[in-house]
């Protein structure tokens, strides 16, 4: 009748993530207003510990609390890519809370709990369980996006978000109703058996739907993507950073064990429905970003046309394809990860530096700001030796593989035409001139060392690919 | 068969007849006897005898929605426990385990807000 102890171990990261969280919680009303910094340490340690618990989780793979829980290949990956960007992301976030006023312990916390959220997404085996990390997820970062108060614009993309994201989270839920009317259960290997059996009827395509509208908005897949632009833009960077990474990262996660575990058996009927939100999602993205003059909304527009190459992988519905979501998941979060933090970092105080314009100039003012910057724009676009080259290269590969090819001559398409937006920027940087005075901008240890490392990251899967692709090629055995 | 578990309502309908009957009677007859003023103070709102003054819709402090959701907070995290009580003997020492780790984190709560200064009435 009790969980038994190895149960325990399985959710270790989500165990150690929340215990974390609460103890920076428990600390943060004892430490001066002008010691915050020590809760976001206290929160990188928690996630380093996380990071190492995985491990112990590793040790331990299998089901959990009665197949409502996994812990596989998979779920580790994923895992990793999440806990990892949550790290990064808290280091990066210290002179950015300082610069605007709001150091503060909840942060740290929050980012904690969203964290343990994404990780149970990834993990989940299960309908309702992939709805409590998705709200674990989700509600932390409504109040996140919202975090710098006084600000207007951080008011208002937060309002949206919640109001927004609340309504999608009802439709991954009334779709979870209807899966479960139809097949009695809501554990995936119980919903895909019942399918092989009994067929999809209309109830349970229906439900199907339901669940790709709630995930669909939260891995920005058109046409669910109209809140993007708003959010990013008004979210605190670092915020921003975390969004366009993590819990993308999780949803996509979770998308694929729901439609390829649960609805596997079911892949003819959802084909098309991913087929054309690829189409959407990708063209919105890339039109929609040519347009714009601020940074930030530039590279939200960016990541709902990454969320089209991404579903592009997707719709292979093969193992290579799997394979492909992940790789790509895991270079993408490098590069956008470096992408925003560095717009957070020049952005300077209240984000004034945000246009396109503003950044005329940073060639010769803060070379190496713009060189990573350069980098990881080229890696955004495709350019070779990039990560996000191979990412688009296999996402590519594996559609064709499956002779899916329409789709990929469309996303060629679209990728050529991302190489504009992107490189406006990176001729700004280095061959306008500045109209502004550059204020200079001092980097400090943490700041650096995520700058490195995601630049290292964004060359080294570009680069040396092999051990991370065998890694997602295991990842993605394990989902089966 | 099914005729007769119908009959069996037919008091009830009795029932809700007379009632529904009683009531119409009443108020037509009160309409229809009773004496009518029509005075101007009869169609203000009635407010403890004191005159309404001012618009209802005033914005109100923050700290009522505050209250209001750590009470709705910690009264749901308290109706937990009843489940807890009925099968306390078959969960043994593990339920107690956890449900001490359970109130613990509660705690971790309860001080967070104290100390933020969430229960003081400023």
């Amino acid at each position: 009748m009790f969980p038994p102890l190895q149960d325990l171990y399985r959710i270790a990261p989500e165990l150690v993530l929340c215990a974390f969280g609460m103890l920076v919680m428990l600390i943060d009303p004892f430490v001066p207003a002008t010691r915050k910094r020590s809760m976001g340490w206290l929160a990188f340690a928690g996630t380093l510990v996380a990071l190492a618990s995985l491990r112990w989780a590793a040790l331990n793979q299998g089901s959990a609390y009665s197949g409502l829980f996994r812990v596989d290949m998979f779920s580790l990956f994923v895992h990793a890519i999440v806990i990892g960007v949550s790290a990064l992301a808290i280091l990066g976030s210290f002179d950015y809370l300082d610069r605007e006023n709001i150091q503060r312990g909840e942060y740290y916390a929050l980012i904690l709990f969203a964290t343990a959220g994404m990780g149970i997404l990834a993990g989940s085996t299960e309908l309702i369980t992939a709805f409590v990390g998705l709200e674990m997820s989700s509600i932390s970062t409504y109040i996140l996006v919202g975090f710098r108060r006084t600000v207007l614009k951080s008011n208002e993309s937060s309002l949206k978000y919640f109001l927004l994201g609340s309504f999608a989270t009802a439709f991954f839920l009334y779709g979870i109703a209807l899966t479960y009317g139809a097949t009695r259960s809501t554990r995936f290997d119980v919903v895909n058996q019942a399918i092989a059996a009994h067929g999809a009827g209309p109830l349970l395509i229906l439900g199907l739907g339901l669940i790709f509208v709630g995930l669909g908005f939260k891995v920005v897949a058109a046409p669910f993507q109209i809140y993007t632009p708003d959010v990013y833009e008004g979210a605190p960077t670092p915020v921003t950073a975390i969004l366009a990474c993590g819990p993308k990262a999780a949803a996509f996660a979770v998308m694929l064990r729901i439609f390829y575990s649960a609805f596997g058996s079911a892949s003819h009927v959802w084909f098309w429905a991913i087929w054309v939100s690829a189409i959407l999602t990708m063209c919105i993205g890339n039109f929609a970003a040519l347009v714009q003059t601020n940074v930030k909304r530039l590279l939200a527009y960016s990541s709902i046309a990454h969320a089209g190459y991404i579903l592009v992988a997707f719709a292979a519905a093969s193992e290579i394809g799997v394979a492909a979501v992940l790789f790509y998941l895991a270079a993408y979060a490098a590069m956008t990860l470096g992408a925003f933090l560095i717009v957070a970092h020049v952005g300077g105080t209240n984000e004034q530096r945000l246009n396109i314009e503003d950044y005329a100039g940073l060639g010769t003012k803060h070379p190496w700001i713009a060189a990573c910057f350069a980098l990881f724009l080229f890696s955004l676009l495709g350019l070779p030796a990039t990560g996000g080259f191979l990412g688009k290269l296999y996402a590519f590969q594996s559609a064709l593989d499956q002779r899916i090819v329409w789709l990929v001559v469309i996303a060629a398409v679209n990728s050529v035409i991302g190489a504009y937006y992107y490189l406006k920027v990176v001729v700004a940087m280095y061959f306008h001139e500045s109209n502004k005075e550059w204020a200079p901008m001092p980097m400090r240890a943490p700041m650096f060392v995520v700058l490195l490392l995601t630049a290292i990251a964004t060359i080294y899967f570009g680069v040396l690919p092999n051990r991370l692709m065998e890694l997602a090629i295991a990842s993605a055995r394990s989902l089966r | 068969m099914n005729g007769s578990y119908l009959d069996s309502y037919a008091p009830l309908l009795l029932m809700f007849l007379l009632a529904a009957g009683l009531a119409a009677v009443l108020i037509i007859a009160s309409s229809v006897v009773g004496r009518h003023l029509k005075v101007r103070a009869k169609d203000q709102p009635y407010e403890c005898g004191i005159r309404p003054t001012g618009d209802a819709r005033e914005p109100y402090s923050v700290h009522f929605y505050m209250v209001a959701m750590i009470f709705i907070l910690f009264d749901i995290e308290a109706i937990f426990l009843y489940p807890w009580a009925i099968v306390f003997k078959q969960l043994n020492m593990f339920g107690f385990v956890e449900m001490l780790l359970y109130i613990a984190i509660l705690v971790v709560g309860y001080i967070y807000l104290w100390k933020k200064g969430a229960l003081e009435w400023k």
